[in-house]
């Protein structure tokens, strides 16, 4: 541990790691290597699974008692890791190396003050009194950018927010100045703009102290803002690792190129270049191919040179630092053009037939107030205002705590409406909880849920559970007649008619999403709302699961109510995109329109938030300042009016004064803002796209 | 705090009237009054005979009054009886009757007499309680700690060596009553037919001057059951804080384990045991019964069962009173307890 050290950092060579059950060992990484420079910062991606966070517990000797290292060698400043003494290692820990969790409340103890939490660490290894660590502790959260560090160290981890207690953790990380900083998905449980602000947060840091960096994730816009190298891992391997980019503009890999076609990346769109999903599923650890991992998925697999035996990485000619695990990497033409999807023409929308009228959910959230608790009021919806055509994909953004759940309960019945009024076909259905609609409006009204894993009964078989729904429906006469009707379903969602007699538990994500879908079918639903369907997925599985929605959508003329914060997704399927903010609708238009200056200065932020993995983006930068209020508690004025970048383009204090009224411009965009006309007309795109302009 | 105190207390009050008025009324069912009355009056009265011997003691008036004269809260009945003697509630029997006072219940300090340990419900109460509050103590200062630490050694290293014997041993305490263990330890410690006569099968000397040789058996029999429980409570409390991320995150930061264990664990894991310990001060009067009787200390346990063979209806509410009144109060300390050690509870 010398000062003076300029050799790597990080060196791993040729590492696996295994771990073991009573019945068998498997592996979970193999074959891996990478280095990492002083100074530098790696990004290691891919999909949940592939053992990027194992490489990660491997470099901190954390593996638990079932995992074990089972070749290779990984190096830190030139020693050894793998055969260092508890001692030795626990004095590398937290000074040396230091690691950022990806749940930020899970990783800080509930029951230590966090400054407590934070002084520990340079006690610990630099043995300094505790009114010095004090003092590091109240410079570090500063570093850290939050305000009021006394107030902060007195405080416990459930005082603050999701983007706070990251900062904290993130401060801990940093207490003792380390060399290498581990980020495992560090922002993955954030808000998009919050998102934003800590990675700026954690590069700024990073280049302010010198740190390396191993950023692991699995989303290729964050690695790009962030790192300088890559590593691309797919089950248990690295698939391909180079500079970014190599990686990203010359990629080298089926897999690296097919996850950058799976992803929506601007310009994509589902009627004129819609995704390529990747076929078939993530292998299982114990149930790897032979040969090339990703062979069967491949769409350049060939029998008897891919499947024969393991696969090295190998050297790309001329770049010395870019390696591909692929042995026809210089038989594949790069460059070709992707092979069109069917190109399918869009559906007009059709008539109205669902009305929102300024439809307002209040919650009234009592404390116990027999004994003089104080009841307050939660403001979830504030006057929504919208329609939905038939056959069209309206989508809702937002980000949490904007209320966007809230309304879906509420059209779904679960919820009745405060004030304001929902027609469905000219029948009003604000005041009809669900136990109350009939069946054809349950049935017309389906929900498609965020996460496939909770939402299906795990003790009754796929195909029993779509029965049900149809029993529910009451639609088909007889047992053998909701039979065949459920395994029409099936064949609609693309699943096998075999997986009918399967329970949840044998299925994976996707497929579990794909089932969910077929029980929101099974009525024929005319208004489906999908609550962020596809964010619990894998990347590779998220663009299938979108397209076969898109697909049924326009075979039955549902119409989509896409409810996400993701805008990536938004702009590749919606046609007309409703940006909520704190229960207030705050811009609505085509999806042309709001990803298109002018913007309402919150859409700006939040398409600014966005990570892209595309190199030829450029975007302008606007990190929000602080959190988003508390729907209990809101801001006079405009919602937006407390972390607002434009809010001095106002004149005096409107916006903290009125509410704004929703303005109509041009061509039916609204939004709900005090700027003056020619500040909107100034407004510049938020993203360039090599010259000319895309968003 | 002081909110989470007072609406605590405030409860507590509630629940201690519900169960008073439960208890006065069973203990104030009909069949019980005529044994009364043939106990105190005469073995062989007729039916016309106890009612109005029950009349003349106020026994016949309607419940609610009843409850509320004995809590003191209705003016205590002055009765000019059937047969010619005037009584009043809160005159002793057989004192002439002038200018009683009007009230004379639970909350004036009157917990009225023992019939059959001849004597004030209090001073009977005061003295018994003081006996097993001693025995108590004694219970407490060997079973927590021991429980604690066989707890948390067992959960530190999950599927240790050490994890599995303790565990073990827990389970054997927990799943052997007081009843079981009691004369099992006196058989085995008490008597010479192992040749281990090292402590005596009674504490009847130890009301008076307890030491390790009469003390310690009951102590024991009362402690083992308890110790397995809150030790299972607690290893599984520490083994999920073991594997939380936090946890983790200590480790990582270079804590070494000793400090992982005291520092970062030992107060989340403290957590939820302690309200199991809490519920264990009620659950002990069971055991205190048991092992009162079975050790002949006359005690509070002792007292209840002969307050309850013998129909001594005062003494049983007294007893009963005292019994719900210790099960509030550690309830309430449960919760402030609660609140002290987890923070998300304390400043939400």
């Amino acid at each position: 541990m010398t000062e003076t050290y300029t050799g790597p950092i990080l060196e791993i060579d040729n590492l696996s790691i295994s771990f073991f059950t009573r019945l068998r060992e498997i592996p979970a990484v193999m074959d891996f290597s990478a280095t990492i420079m002083p100074g530098d910062s790696l990004g290691l991606v891919g999909e949940s699974g592939c053992g990027k966070s194992t490489v990660a517990l491997g470099v901190m000797q954390d593996l638990g008692v079932n995992g074990r290292i089972v070749g290779g060698s990984i190096r830190f400043k030139g020693e050894e890791l793998t055969t260092m003494s508890p001692d030795r290692l626990r004095a590398l820990r937290g000074r040396e190396i230091a690691m950022i969790y990806q749940e930020p409340m899970a990783s800080l103890n509930p029951a230590m003050t966090v400054g407590a939490q934070l002084i520990e660490v340079p006690m610990i290894h630099e043995g300094i009194s505790k009114g010095d660590a004090y003092a590091r502790a109240l410079e570090t959260v500063a570093d850290v950018k939050l305000p009021d560090p006394k107030r902060i160290l007195k405080a416990y981890p459930h005082q603050l927010s999701g983007g706070q207690q990251q900062r904290i953790v993130i401060a801990m990380a940093l207490m003792s100045k380390p060399s290498l900083l581990i980020l495992d998905e560090p922002t993955t449980a954030l808000d998009v703009t919050v998102e934003a602000a800590v990675v700026q947060l954690v590069r700024d840091l990073g280049r302010k102290y010198g740190t390396s960096m191993l950023f692991i994730s699995h989303n290729l816009g964050l690695v790009l803002d962030t790192c300088d190298r890559i590593n691309v891992m797919y089950s248990g391997e690295a698939v391909e690792r180079g500079s970014i980019a190599d990686v990203f503009d010359d990629m080298q890999h089926p897999y690296t190129q097919a996850l950058f076609r799976a992803i929506p990346l601007p310009g994509a769109s589902k009627t004129t270049r819609p995704l390529k999903a990747i076929p078939g599923n993530f292998p299982l650890p114990d149930a790897r191919p032979k040969g090339c991992n990703f062979g069967p998925r491949c769409d350049y697999f060939e029998a008897g040179r891919c499947d024969a035996g393991p696969i090295p990485m190998q050297r790309i000619t001329g770049d010395d630092r870019h390696l591909t695990r692929c042995i026809k990497f210089n038989a594949i033409d790069w460059n070709a053009p992707v092979t069109k999807a069917i190109e399918t023409a869009p559906t007009a929308p059709g008539k109205v037939i669902l009305r929102m009228e300024d439809l307002k959910k209040y919650y009234d959230t009592r404390g116990n107030t027999a004994f003089g608790g104080v009841s307050q009021v939660v403001k979830a919806n504030e006057s929504l205002t919208f329609d939905a055509r038939e056959a069209e994909t309206l989508a809702i953004v937002g980000e949490s705590g904007c209320g966007k759940s809230t309304f879906a309960k509420v059209l779904m019945g679960l919820e009745t409406a405060t004030s304001g009024n929902i027609t469905l076909d000219e029948k009003s259905i604000s005041d009809v909880p669900i136990e109350n609609r009939t069946t054809q409006t349950v049935a017309d009204i389906q929900m498609v849920f965020q996460n496939p894993f909770d939402t299906l009964n795990p003790s009754m078989t796929v195909g029993r559970q779509i029965i049900r729904a149809l029993e529910v429906f009451r639609i088909g006469k007889s047992d053998g007649e909701r039979r065949r009707r459920m395994l029409d379903l099936l064949d609609l969602v693309k699943l096998p008619r075999t997986f009918a007699d399967r329970m949840p538990r044998q299925l994976s994500g996707g497929q579990k999403q794909r089932v969910g879908i077929a029980r929101a079918f099974a009525g024929d639903a005319r208004i489906v709302v999908a609550d962020e369907p596809v964010s619990a997925l894998d990347v590779s599985v998220q663009a299938a699961v979108a397209d076969l929605l898109m697909d049924i959508q326009a075979r039955q003329n549902t119409t989509l109510l896409f409810i996400s914060h993701d805008l990536s997704i938004v702009r590749y399927l919606a046609d007309r995109v409703l940006v909520m903010y704190l229960g207030h609708v705050v811009e609505l238009g085509t999806t042309e329109q709001v990803f298109s200056p002018p913007y309402h200065p919150y859409t700006e932020a939040l398409l600014s938030a966005v990570p892209i993995a595309d190199t030829r983006v450029t975007k302008r930068r606007i990190v929000l300042k602080g959190e988003i209020p508390s729907a209990m508690n809101p801001p006079p004025g405009c919602p937006f009016q407390t972390r607002c970048p434009r809010k001095h383009q106002v004149a005096g204090d409107l916006c903290e004064r009125e509410l704004p009224p929703m303005r109509t411009l041009s061509d039916g965009l609204q939004i709900k803002c005090h700027l003056p006309d020619e500040e909107f007309a100034a407004m510049e795109p938020v993203i360039q796209m090599a010259g000319n302009s895309v968003a | 705090m002081v909110r989470l105190i007072l609406r605590s207390i405030m409860g507590l009050f509630l629940t201690a009237l519900c169960l008073t008025f439960l208890v006065f009324w069973l203990t104030n069912l009909a069949p019980n009054l005529e044994k009364l009355a043939k106990t105190q009056g005469n073995a062989r009265m007729t039916d016309a005979a106890v009612e109005s011997w029950l009349a003349n003691r106020g026994y016949d008036q309607a419940l609610p009054v009843k409850y509320g004269e004995w809590l003191g809260v209705v003016p205590g009945y002055v009765i000019d009886g059937s047969d010619g003697t005037t009584r009043a509630r809160c005159v002793e029997a057989g004192a002439p009757v002038n200018n009683p006072p009007r009230f004379c219940g639970v909350l004036q300090g009157d917990w009225g007499y023992s019939t059959v340990l001849r004597d004030d419900v209090l001073t009977i109460i005061g003295t018994r309680l003081g006996l097993t509050a001693k025995l108590m103590a004694c219970v407490m200062a060997i079973m927590i700690p021991g429980a604690l630490i066989m707890g948390v050694l067992a959960g530190m290293r999950e599927g240790s060596r050490l994890d599995r014997s303790l565990s073990t041993v827990s389970i054997i305490t927990t799943a052997t009553p007081e009843y079981v263990s009691g004369v099992v330890l006196i058989a085995v410690f008490a008597t010479g037919t192992f040749g281990m006569n090292w402590f005596k099968g009674t504490a009847t000397s130890a009301m008076e001057d307890a030491n390790f040789q009469n003390f310690f058996l009951p102590v024991m029999t009362i402690a083992l059951y308890g110790m397995g429980y809150i030790a299972r409570m607690t290893r599984a409390s520490m083994t999920e804080v073991m594997t939380a991320q936090y946890i983790r995150t200590a480790r990582l930061k270079g804590v070494s384990f000793s400090n992982i264990v005291l520092k970062h664990a030992l107060r989340n894991a403290l957590i939820a045991p302690f309200t199991v310990i809490m519920l264990q001060f009620p659950w002990l009067l069971n055991g205190v019964v048991i092992v009162e009787t079975l050790f002949n200390y006359k005690g509070f346990g002792w007292t209840l069962v002969q307050a309850a063979s013998n129909n001594d209806i005062e003494l049983l509410l007294g007893v009963s009173i005292v019994s719900v009144i210790v099960v509030l109060v550690t309830q309430l300390l449960s919760d402030i307890g609660y609140a002290v050690l987890n923070p998300r509870i304390r400043l939400s």
